[in-house]
């Protein structure tokens, strides 16, 4: 199997296809520890792990903090109410005071898109992104090709359609970089407000015109979350018409394929994006997407913290 | 390290082997009454359905297989050394009061069978373990010994010793490398 030597993991952009393909494997072999009843091995042992989320997360934060716990590490949660970010201090600053306390690992969630780039420059520790403003959320696309993986076996050849807010969803960019490196073709709908220009240029895409078109014999359809705290107000009108458009229902989820598998990054807005009688359907794999993801976050952690760096 | 490879235990030798250490199962154990299998991953695991076919010729009930991966239990993680991918363990049934019978292709340091205790303890409280290998090859780094061996192989550190399966994952040749 191919050798994984980065210091970080900070966007699937950056990873090869062997390299994802190394960390999904390593995933599916972590899943058997969650199910255990002592579910915990010793691999990073007297590691310390540092979350800094400087923007609220439920999921993503205590998915890697379950994770980092069942290896055994240590850690330790810093969230922007509590931390001096509050009194105006800089990520360099932050991040050199947090680095005098000797961490392994930094994982960090930032509204700035990069900004994982430039603490990497600061710190000698890895640094894991949970998020990175519009830029990539390279854990949420590993579970999602993971979940992908484990209903159809395979992701090359995949018709995957991708319906929202694409200019602002990172999880997009991540799906789409990791998707296309592993053979699938995407399927991008949206408001063409919400569509960023030249999206085609990141490989196999297509950007459609309707959220019926994108879904027809979709295997998988993934809805994103309209997020209302980055957008202006002008994107879209209201709540409502975007719901009519853009919106996933029983009815029109029957132009994918009979047995598409349906998932969404969560939080959802029910209602809005995806009607509630879709989220708690026969074919919604939203809740098994957050299982994969602590197995997705040891197999991430493990890498950067296991072997010889370059 | 030169390629020069002598076969020190070939097919025959090795079902010999294989068939006598089943009998010592069977005589230990009284029987295969709760004893298991656990191979180590990956050699050990096929040896592990080897050894398990053999014993049910000898006994006509086959114990129950399981797999364990000590990647995650190893003591050298992040020391330098090319990280090591992480293979699956697989033990779909209770250790609680079985008496577990470890078995891995070649037994050196013992530090791999420090992991794969380890691996096992964090699956329940086995009544037992025991230990089988192919090839016992000495250099012992930790207080562990085998109980159940195949053949011993006095060799130098600077050699090395490798189990060839053949397609259908049945142990072959054992080869030593100078």
């Amino acid at each position: 199997m191919a050798e994984f030597k980065h210091k970080d993991i900070i966007a699937l952009q950056d990873l090869t296809k062997q390299e994802i393909e190394r960390l999904l494997s390593t995933a599916e072999s972590m899943r058997e520890i969650n199910n255990r009843d002592i579910k915990k091995v010793p691999t990073l042992r007297g590691k310390t792990i540092i979350n800094l989320f400087y923007e609220s997360s439920t999921r993503t934060r205590t998915s890697f903090e379950l994770a980092a716990k069942r290896l055994s590490a240590d850690t330790v949660n810093i969230s922007p109410s509590t931390s001096s970010a509050t009194k105006g201090e800089t990520l360099a600053d932050t991040a050199l005071n947090l680095l005098a306390m000797k961490p392994d690992i930094i994982v960090m969630r930032h509204s700035v898109s990069g900004s994982h780039y430039f603490l990497s420059k600061k710190v000698p520790c890895s640094v894991v992104n949970a998020g990175d403003g519009a830029h990539e959320h390279p854990s949420q696309g590993l579970l999602d090709m993971m979940t992908m993986k484990d209903r159809f076996g395979r992701l090359d050849g995949l018709k995957v359609a991708i319906v929202g807010d694409i200019t602002h969803s990172r999880v997009a960019r991540s799906n789409i970089q990791g998707l296309t490196k592993l053979g699938s073709h995407i399927f991008l709908a949206g408001p063409p407000t919400m569509m960023p220009p030249g999206v085609e240029r990141l490989g196999n895409v297509t950007v459609c015109g309707s959220l019926r078109e994108a879904i027809q014999d979709a295997d998988v359809v993934m809805m994103l979350r309209i997020q209302q705290e980055r957008q202006g107000k002008t994107l879209m009108p209201n709540a409502r018409e975007y719901a009519r458009y853009f919106g996933l229902n029983p009815e029109n989820l029957k132009l994918a394929k009979p047995d598409a598998m349906v998932m969404h990054p969560g939080p959802i807005n029910r209602g809005v994006e995806m009607c509630s009688s879709v989220v708690d359907g026969d074919q919604s794999w939203i809740l098994k997407q957050v299982e994969n993801g602590v197995a997705v976050r040891m197999s991430m952690l493990y890498h950067v913290c296991g072997g010889e760096l370059e | 390290m030169s390629d020069e490879k002598t076969v020190i235990l070939d097919c025959p030798g090795i079902k010999r082997a294989l068939t006598r250490i089943s009998h010592e199962i069977l005589e230990r154990n009284k029987g295969l009454n709760d004893v298991v299998l656990i191979g180590i991953r990956s050699g050990g695991a096929l040896l592990a359905m080897e050894l398990a076919g053999v014993l049910e010729v000898i006994e006509g009930v086959k114990p129950a297989v399981g797999t364990v991966d000590i990647t995650l239990y190893r003591d050298d993680v992040g020391s330098n050394i090319s990280l090591q991918p992480v293979g699956r363990t697989d033990i779909p049934f209770s250790l609680e009061g079985k008496k577990v019978v470890l078995v891995d292709d070649v037994l050196c340091t013992g530090r791999t069978i420090r992991a794969a205790m380890d691996a096992l303890m964090d699956h329940g409280r086995p009544k037992c373990i025991q230990l089988a290998v192919l090839i016992d090859r000495g250099h012992r780094e930790l207080p562990i010994r085998a109980d159940f061996v195949g053949r011993n192989v006095p060799t130098s550190m600077k050699e090395n010793v490798q189990v060839i399966f053949d397609a259908k994952s049945q142990a072959f040749e054992v080869l030593l490398e100078k």
